[in-house]
């Protein structure tokens, strides 16, 4: 029996014990991951291969966060189901642990479609986790030739993790663009270019017919030979356990906004749900690592017997590739503003007098004066308009505002 | 805790404060060295426009958006004081995406660069507020 009982070990989980230790210093935590380490940073998975980071430095927190935050932790276990009736949950070990507060943060897992010949592809991999980084870097050399299916966020933090340590890096994807989650068309367009100039190859608006053991035949009839493939398609959120219990999911779990589920005592945060976006108002996936964190807190917050709302998510983004830097945010509806200049580039969505979204590409500086103003829903008749279209800047507020921001 | 306010009404818009945040966070000993013919990446920035003009620079939020976004966990609260691990940071620029006064800048080695109230480098207090010379830019405690 522990008071608390974590499954997962990111970020919504972590941000899940900073949350619960603001409020009770003592319940038992008991967290429990199927990886076998200390919490890290997924998305620093492409850092590592790029060597901008090490494995001790991709720590998500210190060495000694789990002691210090008297936390009980069973790593490399895998809890294989929870029973709400007896509130407890059972580990692939057979082991049976019962709570009184359950927070689900099991994050999502690589989506890999069927596709023909894959079986007679010997080097495969995803890309999500230390282990398959670790796998991939194995496998990588210089004169390595490696196929990328996918040209989303994943598929191309990889490309430029490796594309400096083999020999060729082609990028095959279905969508017209590159990261059409992200970007709109002109900013794709950038981005394709830029990473074509470093040496990328993209066969877009096409697919892998049959892989053919060291050749892929697509559907455009091209053939592209390699060494390594890297499926990094997209990801599933990993709801099995609270839709097992008959906990509401969609696509993933429904939280609210205290990041509860449906299912009484038991909270969910980070990949594995599904909640409100504040810009649209819509429920949506917001698979992001800030959202994890914070969601996570909300509920560890909740949970000790506090009170805290997590009510303004929104999807957003800040990546780069080889040092261009991109930072997006919200919903692209409504009216929109462009300047283009060069390789910097920048798009802004408004809509009933309300900033709903934005991209900045190049030159991202103070992009988070945009994000504040949709996640707050600032009226856009009290602020300067034609300031704030020209460049992110506390000017285009009112005086008032000003003042509260920087002399109070 | 005592944070760094800046009134607007006071400020010269004359940039000293860049200057000296500059080369108190140079590591240079001159401001000759540290600042001569530099194009200069300070962490206080100010905003100037129609005869108005002010600093800006970290708040030192008691809820940071900033830290709880870090990717990496460079980014902690020490005793109020929001501060970055350089070497930890990769640069992604989440911290960007997040802070709503727009203070976080990119530092000259990929790393991101912010106020750390002038506790790690040689001026041991905040520099930007001993060089102001309207006292535009004060370090106090309130409320």
């Amino acid at each position: 029996m522990s008071k608390y009982v974590i499954i997962g070990n990111s970020a919504a989980a972590i941000g899940c014990v900073e949350g619960i230790r603001q409020i009770d210093k003592k319940g038992d935590i008991t967290l429990i991951a199927s990886e076998p380490h200390h919490t890290y940073s997924r998305p620093l998975i492409s850092y590592l291969l790029y060597g901008k980071t090490d494995e001790q430095r991709m720590k998500y927190r210190p060495n000694d966060f789990y002691k210090k935050n008297k936390v009980t932790k069973k790593l490399g276990e895998t809890v294989v189901s929870i029973d709400k009736k007896n509130k407890t949950v059972t580990l692939k070990s057979g082991e049976v642990i019962g709570y009184e507060k359950l927070m689900v943060a099991t994050g999502s897992n690589p989506f890999i479609p069927p596709m023909e010949g894959l079986d007679s592809v010997k080097n495969k991999f995803t890309f999500m986790t230390l282990d398959d980084a670790k796998a991939l870097e194995k496998a990588i050399s210089k004169n390595t030739r490696v196929l990328i299916v996918g040209a989303g966020l994943i598929g191309l933090k990889c490309v430029e993790g490796i594309l400096d340590r083999v020999a060729s890096v082609d990028v095959v994807d279905l969508a017209n663009r590159v990261l059409p989650s992200i970007l709109d068309e002109t900013g794709s367009e950038l981005v394709k270019k830029f990473l074509e100039k470093k040496g990328v190859r993209f066969y877009l608006n096409d697919s892998v017919e049959k892989f053919d053991k060291n050749k892929a035949i697509l559907k455009s009839g091209k053939s592209v030979g390699y060494d390594v493939v890297v499926i990094a398609v997209g990801v599933r959120p990993n709801i099995s356990l609270i839709k097992d219990i008959g906990g509401k999911c969609q696509r993933a779990i429904i939280t609210n906004n205290k990041c509860e589920t449906s299912i009484k005592d038991i909270y969910a945060a980070g990949d594995c749900t599904e909640s409100i976006d504040c810009a649209s108002g819509e429920y949506k996936v917001m698979a992001l690592l800030p959202n994890a964190y914070m969601q996570g807190e909300t509920a560890g917050i909740n949970m000790a017997g506090g009170t805290k709302l997590y009510d303004n998510a929104i999807l957003m983004n800040a990546i780069g590739f080889f040092g261009y830097h991109m930072i997006t945010a919200g919903d692209y509806v409504g009216e929109t503003y462009e300047s283009l200049d060069g390789e910097n580039y920048k798009k802004l969505f408004y809509k009933d007098n309300r900033l709903m979204g934005f991209i900045m590409i190049g030159d991202v500086m103070r992009a988070g004066i945009y994000t504040s103003l949709i996640k707050n829903k600032t009226d856009l008749n009290t602020i300067d308009f034609e300031l704030i279209k020209e460049k992110p800047q506390l000017m285009a507020f009112s005086k008032k505002k000003r003042s509260e921001f920087l002399a109070k | 805790m005592k944070r760094i306010y800046v009134n607007e009404k006071w400020c010269l818009g004359c940039h000293l404060c860049e200057y000296y945040c500059a080369f108190a966070n140079s590591g240079k000993d001159s401001m000759v060295k540290a600042l001569k013919n530099v194009t200069i990446n300070p962490r206080i920035r100010i905003e100037e426009h129609g005869g108005i003009s002010f600093a800006v620079s970290c708040r030192h939020c008691e809820e940071p958006i900033c830290t709880k976004s870090c990717i990496t966990g460079a980014l902690t609260v020490n005793d109020g004081v929001i501060q970055i691990d350089k070497d930890k940071c990769v640069g992604c620029y989440t911290c960007i995406l997040t802070c709503p006064y727009g203070a976080i800048v990119p530092s000259d080695t990929g790393a991101i660069q912010k106020c750390e109230l002038c506790i790690n480098n040689s001026s041991g207090k905040p520099a930007c507020v001993a060089g102001c010379p309207n006292k535009a830019i004060v370090f106090e405690e309130k409320e």
